[in-house]
């Protein structure tokens, strides 16, 4: 249980003047659910997104594994173990649902042009792309294209087209962002789920009660800085997380400052 | 029985040249206004072959490696640029070809090659090879569509940037796409030198990668079956009428213009939206 997966030393991340992302440093470990969490604009997604090679880092190292992955592209990250759940949901809406999450399963016969242009097959791609569909809840709408389904749906679809790559860290933007209150509880549910199956998982997310509810550790990030690392209960009574999530004064009115740091 | 030899040599030929434009354009959805350099590419170094006593056949692969690699350097600019981009980016490489082959007198200047050798076979043979080579390329371009390489084409035309988030490197297939379809067009190019037995810089400027692309748009971008027809038919269109051969960029502009604002799936897609209002008006017949 106590194996570092991720390791992020001293992420930094420059946008011109701008610094989004400082100097962060935090560790997943193998079988753990991380909610990584903070106020708008507090970095989080620039921090997943300097995971995963979208955005590059400006200084500091991410290690996948005991690996170091911050200098390869995308693709190569994904295929070192890596996958993502946008914000924004993007599926192809050319294909189906099932064909959307099988180009994803398919990842081990697309490694390079010469191996794809030699596999037809995709029997054993549309089984798992169909099980992954079923696992977050949507198989029954399989052959169904995307562009007719609501929000919920996609988001769904974008979880188990990143879970079809069978990825050793999982690492999901906002996926109940959108969903109304009981949607969220049960794709919250199935994130625990998939948790308790093995899946580590890293978890940005602005729905506090769901992620109070299903992570066992927290991050939050604050103006790119990371301001408090922890057990969740622990964290949100901490004096500095409440001061960047209620604004400085209504600590004063809070409970007596709490030690946790 | 001469100048129907000669209209389906054409056509094959038009084939072979808009297939190999769909493979990068409507497999890999790379937009390209240059094609007609790789055709010519594939035309001079044929051409400069066989003068030199290199048999015609053997001109073929040839002819598909250089223009095959050179396409790869070109598809080198797809990588850094985008869409319309792109469009002007190879555009730019099809002015440049004109424009490089113009001043290099041992492929001719502003003259071209004539006197290209025969290419050894008879008029019926040639006909016949240039129809095969048309459906060897519609036969692989189909094979593509079916296998994985045309399911990640799929997905890199309607969003590259997902599909390196699903860890496909989308810089190597788009590569892969260029060389494919400028290896072909190469062949093509070949085939066009030794069936006119002429070539200038002319030939392959832009109204010629204009018209292969109207070919492409007007089958339906994608479409093997679509641009195979188009190609086709548009090719055998200035034989038959001789104001097209007049106003070639005004006909082929023109109708790429209406297809893309009227029609944007081509004949394809024409087809298909027939077919599905059959069904649904037998659906609604029946019940």
């Amino acid at each position: 249980m106590s194996t570092t997966l991720l390791n992020v030393t001293n992420a930094t991340v420059r946008f011109g003047g701008l610094t989004a992302v400082d100097q962060v440093s935090f560790e997943v470990k193998q079988g753990e659910l991380l909610g990584l969490i903070g106020p708008n604009g507090a970095g989080k997604t620039t921090a997943l997104r300097s995971i995963t090679g979208v955005v590059q880092l400006t200084e500091g190292r991410v290690e996948l594994d005991g690996e170091r992955i911050e200098h390869l592209p995308i693709e190569q990250r994904i295929r070192k173990g890596l996958s993502f759940s946008q914000q924004l949901v993007k599926p192809f809406r050319e294909m189906t649902l099932l064909e959307n999450v099988a180009i994803a399963a398919a990842s081990k016969k697309t490694i390079s042009p010469l191996k794809a242009l030699f596999s037809v097959n995709n029997t054993a791609e549309s089984l798992m792309a169909r099980s992954m569909l079923d696992l977050v809840g949507i198989g029954a709408l399989a052959n169904q294209s995307p562009g007719i389904q609501p929000l919920g749906v996609l988001k769904r679809l974008e979880m188990a087209r990143a879970l079809a790559l069978q990825p050793k860290l999982l690492l999901l933007d906002e996926p109940l962002a959108g969903l109304n209150s009981k949607e969220a509880r049960e794709l919250a549910s199935t994130i625990l789920e998939l948790n308790n199956k093995g899946a580590t998982i890293v978890l940005i997310e602005h729905n506090l009660g769901e992620v109070i509810r299903v992570c066992q550790r927290l991050v939050v990030l604050d103006n790119g800085r990371k301001i408090a690392d922890g057990e969740p209960r622990a964290v949100m009574n901490d004096r500095q997380v409440r001061a960047a999530y209620l604004g400085a004064d209504s600590v004063a009115e809070g409970e007596s400052p709490n030690a946790a740091a | 029985m001469g100048y129907e030899i000669t209209l389906l040599t054409t056509m094959g030929i038009s084939i072979l040249f808009a297939l190999s434009l769909n493979l990068i354009t409507g497999f890999c959805g790379q937009i390209s206004l240059g094609h007609a350099a790789f055709l010519g590419i594939g035309a001079y170094a044929s051409a400069v072959c066989t003068k030199a006593g290199v048999p015609f056949l053997l001109t073929l692969p040839i002819a598909m490696l250089i223009a095959g690699a050179i396409g790869v350097f070109v598809g080198l600019a797809s990588l850094r640029v985008r869409a319309d981009f792109l469009a002007i980016t190879t555009m730019g490489i099809g002015f440049l070809f004109v424009g490089v082959v113009r001043q290099q007198e041992w492929l001719g200047g502003e003259l071209g090659i004539s006197g290209i050798p025969e290419s050894g076979l008879s008029r019926a043979m040639f006909m016949v090879l240039a129809l095969a080579l048309a459906a060897a390329a519609a036969a692989f371009s189909i094979y593509v569509k079916r296998s994985w390489m045309g399911r990640v084409f799929d997905g890199i035309a309607e969003d590259e940037d997902t599909m390196r988030v699903l860890g496909v490197d989308a810089p190597a297939y788009k590569l892969t796409a260029f060389a494919i379809g400028s290896g072909f067009a190469g062949v093509a190019g070949a085939l066009y030198a030794h069936h006119l037995r002429f070539i200038g810089p002319e030939s392959f400027g832009f109204v010629e990668s204009i018209t292969v692309l109207s070919m492409v748009v007007v089958g339906g971008i994608g479409s093997v079956a679509g641009v195979a027809i188009a190609a086709a038919l548009l090719s055998v269109l200035p034989a038959w009428f001789q104001f097209i051969g007049d106003y070639k960029l005004l006909v082929y502009g023109g109708l790429l213009f209406l297809m893309m604002r009227f029609a944007p799936g081509g004949l394809a897609g024409i087809v298909t939206s027939i077919r599905s209002r059959i069904n649904i008006a037998k659906a609604g017949g029946s019940s």
